[in-house]
């Protein structure tokens, strides 16, 4: 395998770390990305990264670690790359300090850790609030290094239109376009990572990066890559609202104590700082002792969406709640959550040290994404160096990151997604050397006609856009679809506005023929990649909306008031016999992994049971 | 200002923005006016021009080209000349902003298009001084060298640099056809020659200042540490990189002596 070579598409956590994991083994690596790597999504990435590394005598284990993770994401997880994950977790933060990421300390100069949400244990390893961008400049750096070894080749600003298959179906490269010269080529590949981040821009504003349109992602399903669990949404409570995105206040603003209030009169237009302690509603920690303000984000954000919609008791009658860390030494705040701090004082104006933040829930992330599989050994964790390991059903095409399904199920708990990419990409990467190994041929040397043909429709698709002349706008189509879609499948759903949303989609797409490409320029052309993504977006739309529409539960992220369970008659659920029965029956029909396939007209959807080796569902209770 | 007469709020906001198809192409500013929302910022500005690319005669025009990514100022890509300052355009808040407001690209950088440049010498310069710790491996080796709070704050701060380019646009040395690598790469030799792994290879890092392009052509303007969006003590680092290369001629100095005498042989 001398002149092999692999590509990896996107340069955030999970393809650094897969690109890394190639070259570490000699082979020679392409990676396409459409920013600069060191610019990748997981700069976003604030609060830190779980492994229970147990430094402060809780008696926090990896096996808690995967059982928090599993009720986080209510049992629709995949199980053995929990296990695997949560395992390999201390090892990849002391990898990762290794590096030399710049972790804050413990007086002793060990790794310090604080508490996140959906556990009760201090296991979030932290840089300052900036945790994600100092996990990406760390494996650019050592991707950097192998870069000036001649291992690994960077084509930034290059954006990944799809698959180049043989007549066997196996991915043996891709089609890309530099968004500077407008040139598009092939890569060939033995196999290929598809590293591509979540769908936020589906959803017009929302925490996640410009670049997260999930193009890549929804091409390759209409290439024939299976997308599970895409119903499964992520709303963050905390974000600032704002007209170009919404701003994420990191969940380790509550880690460190942060809490969350309204007046407990309505109506009361009181600056927050005069309203007295017992005049204040800390509703989360009211209904929830034991988590307080750190439950799960799904159950924070309904229950954010209730005070607000609901009973109208958003500060001033808007959407909007407090988020207080005034009574948090400014000292302390600074050395743990600058980062933050920062973005709210710089786009709101205000110093939050001194005065409660105003947020409201966002958008966040997507636990739905390409389907995988693993290869689970003996002891129910992912073989290593199985070819199988964050396979996707399409031979030589992987994933790994938020664009993969497999980590979170229905609920991801707050810093384990830098977690999951990570040890994605360690998997990953040697799963692609193992597959090609395996391969009956290389892709090196497959017959150019594959190749050229996959170019060819390409460029041609491309002149056909720049061709287009209609009244439609892109952006504006990409706005509109982004209103529906946080107002209908976000945190509440109704199968009346789901059906409404479905209908408003098939109507984009009808739109989107009429499209006018704005620019006719054959250099740094953004309108005509813009109008291909819309596209790919408006195929994930369907994929997500319809999966909320057929799954009549609720279940972690998803809810569905028509179809809730009563309120259990004892504290704790499993008292209560007769809810017992409920939950099981509903366990029964709807814990199942959602799987669709492309089809022209709408997805097709099934589902999949879910193997539970590692740990049998039970009702998730945070009280 | 532009403010309605009536009741004294800004309904709209103008801008001119410079506009260049390619380098090759002669390059003008180009006019628009936007309706004004509360919290607008200079993304969110450009964001409405490519949902309504009419200039502010009224001709239609195409989207404006420019990077941007994160729009929390943590990735570095939308880096511009506003109002004659380099900055970030994502946390240039219109209200705060004169009118009309004026974006031009980065004027030491190869122009891509419009508000587009290539940073790519800032990457190149992450090489020359071999930004990076030599680790033996990805396999478990255990957790890393203990560090001090006082030392990770200090090093935190120095890893924030987003490689935004702001630094190397403020600096009067920096042109777009020479290879002085600028403030932001000679402050990262600082970060990994203070952690404790990557004091093994500071010397490479010191050599790296020295080659072509080092940090001799700094010619102390201290520019750099007032433009910096993370407020990075860019000009310490310098001073202090400064030392490391004296220190190093220093040694070189004596070890060319010893190598000398080793190499002459028994007198």
């Amino acid at each position: 395998m001398a002149s092999a070579r692999f590509t990896v598409v996107g340069g955030g956590l999970a393809g650094l770390m897969t690109a890394i994991k190639l070259a570490e083994a000699g082979q020679n690596v392409d990676i396409l990305s459409i920013v600069p790597v060191k610019r990748s999504h997981s700069v976003c990435a604030q609060g830190g990264i779980n492994g229970a590394v147990n430094t402060k005598g809780e008696g926090d284990s990896p096996d808690i670690h995967v059982r928090d993770t599993l009720r986080g994401g209510d049992f629709l997880a995949e199980q053995t790359s929990v296990k695997g994950m949560c395992y390999a977790a201390p090892g990849i933060i002391y990898l990762l300090d290794r590096m030399g990421v710049t972790f804050n300390r413990t007086p002793e100069g060990l790794l310090d850790f604080r508490r996140f949400g959906g556990t009760l244990y201090h296991r979030t390893a932290f840089a300052g609030a900036t945790t994600g961008q100092q996990l990406l400049y760390a494996l650019d750096e050592q991707v950097r290094r192998y870069e000036s070894q001649g291992l690994v080749s960077k084509y930034e600003y290059w954006e990944w239109l799809g698959m180049v298959k043989d007549d066997a179906g196996r991915c043996i490269g891709s089609v890309a376009m530099d968004l500077r010269t407008m040139e598009i080529r092939t890569f060939p590949a033995e196999a290929v990572m598809l590293a591509t981040g979540g769908p936020g821009i589906v959803f017009g504003r929302s925490t996640n990066s410009l670049i997260n349109t999930g193009t890549a992602a929804g091409r390759a399903f209409m290439e024939g890559a299976i997308y599970a669990n895409g119903e499964f949404i992520q709303v963050h409570p905390t974000s600032i609202p704002g007209e170009d995105k919404l701003r994420l206040i990191s969940e380790s603003i509550r880690g460190e104590g942060g809490r969350i209030w309204v007046p407990k009169r309505k109506g009361d237009t009181r600056p927050p700082m005069e309203i007295p302690e017992s005049e204040r509603w800390y509703f989360l920690e009211e209904r929830y002792p034991k988590y307080g303000n750190l439950v799960p984000r799904d159950i924070g954000a309904r229950e954010i969406f209730h005070v607000c919609r609901d009973l109208g008791m958003g500060v001033g009658g808007e959407d909007a709640v407090y988020l207080d860390i005034t009574h948090i030494p400014a000292r302390v705040l600074d050395a743990k959550c600058k980062g933050v701090l920062e973005i709210y004082e710089k786009f709101v104006g205000e110093d939050p040290r001194h005065l409660p933040m105003l947020i409201f829930p966002g958008m966040h992330y997507s636990m739905g994404g390409l389907y995988v599989t693993f290869d689970p050994g003996p002891n129910n964790e992912p073989i290593a160096g199985s070819p199988k390991n964050q396979a996707t059903n399409v031979p030589g095409l992987y994933a790994s990151g938020e664009v993969d399904y497999a980590y979170h199920g229905a609920n991801r708990l707050g810093a384990n997604s830098l977690l999951s990419c990570i040890y994605a990409g360690q998997i990953g990467g040697p799963a692609m050397i193992a597959y090609a190994k395996n391969a009956p041929k290389s892709a090196a040397s497959s017959p150019a006609k594959f190749f050229d043909s996959a170019k060819k429709q390409w460029v041609e698709r491309f002149e056909t856009i720049r061709q287009m002349s209609g009244p439609e706008n892109p952006y504006q189509i990409n706005r509109e679809l982004g209103d529906i879609m946080t107002r209908n499948v976000t945190v509440i759903r109704h199968n009346d506005q789901l059906k409404e949303t479905l209908a408003k989609i098939q109507e984009f797409k009808g739109r989107w023929s009429r499209l006018n490409a704005l620019d006719t320029s054959n250099n740094a052309n953004r309108s005509l990649s813009y109008v291909n993504q819309l596209w790919n977006m408006l195929e994930l739309a369907q994929v997500m909306t319809g999966g909320a529409l057929l799954r009549d539960e609720c279940r972690g992220a998803h809810y569905k008031p028509e179809f809730q369970l009563p309120e259990p008659k004892t504290r704790d659920p499993r008292e209560d016999a007769n809810w017992m029965a409920a939950w099981r029956a509903q366990t029964d029909r709807w814990r199942k992994t959602t799987i669709a396939k492309y089809n022209k007209d709408a997805p097709e959807i099934s589902y999949e049971p879910i193997p539970t080796p590692v740990l049998p569902p039970e009702p998730r209770y945070y009280g | 200002m532009d403010r309605a007469q009536t009741n004294g709020t800004r309904t709209h906001v103008r801008l001119r923005i410079w506009r260049q198809e390619s380098p090759d192409h002669e390059g003008r500013f180009e006019d628009f006016k936007v309706p004004y929302h509360k919290g607008a910022n200079v993304i969110s500005c450009l964001m409405q021009i490519q949902r309504h690319p009419v200039n502010a005669e009224g001709a239609g025009t195409t989207p404006v080209i420019w990077d941007s990514s994160c729009l929390e100022e943590v990735c570095g890509s939308c880096t511009m000349n506003i109002n004659g300052r380099v900055r970030m355009a994502c946390s240039s808040l219109v209200e705060k902003l004169q009118e009309p407001i004026v974006l031009e690209p980065l004027h030491k950088f190869p122009l891509v298009r419009d508000l587009m440049v290539d940073r790519q010498r800032m990457f190149e310069a992450l090489k020359q001084v071999k930004a990076w710790i030599n680790i033996d491996g990805t396999y478990d080796l255990g957790p890393g060298p203990r560090i001090s709070p006082k030392d990770q704050q200090a090093m935190y701060v120095l890893s924030t640099c987003m490689t935004c380019a702001c630094c190397l646009e403020a600096c009067p040395q920096i042109t777009p056809d020479n290879k002085f690598i600028g403030a932001a790469a000679i402050s990262q030799v600082r970060l990994f020659n203070m952690n404790p792994t990557g004091k093994l290879n500071a010397e490479e890092r010191i050599r790296g200042l020295m080659q072509e392009g080092g940090i001799q052509d700094c010619g102390k303007a201290q520019n750099c540490v007032q433009v910096c969006p993370k407020e990075i003590p860019l000009t310490t680092s310098i001073a202090a990189m400064n030392r490391g290369v004296t220190k190093q001629l220093f040694k070189d100095v004596f070890s060319a002596d010893k190598e000398t005498k080793a190499a002459s042989g028994p007198a």
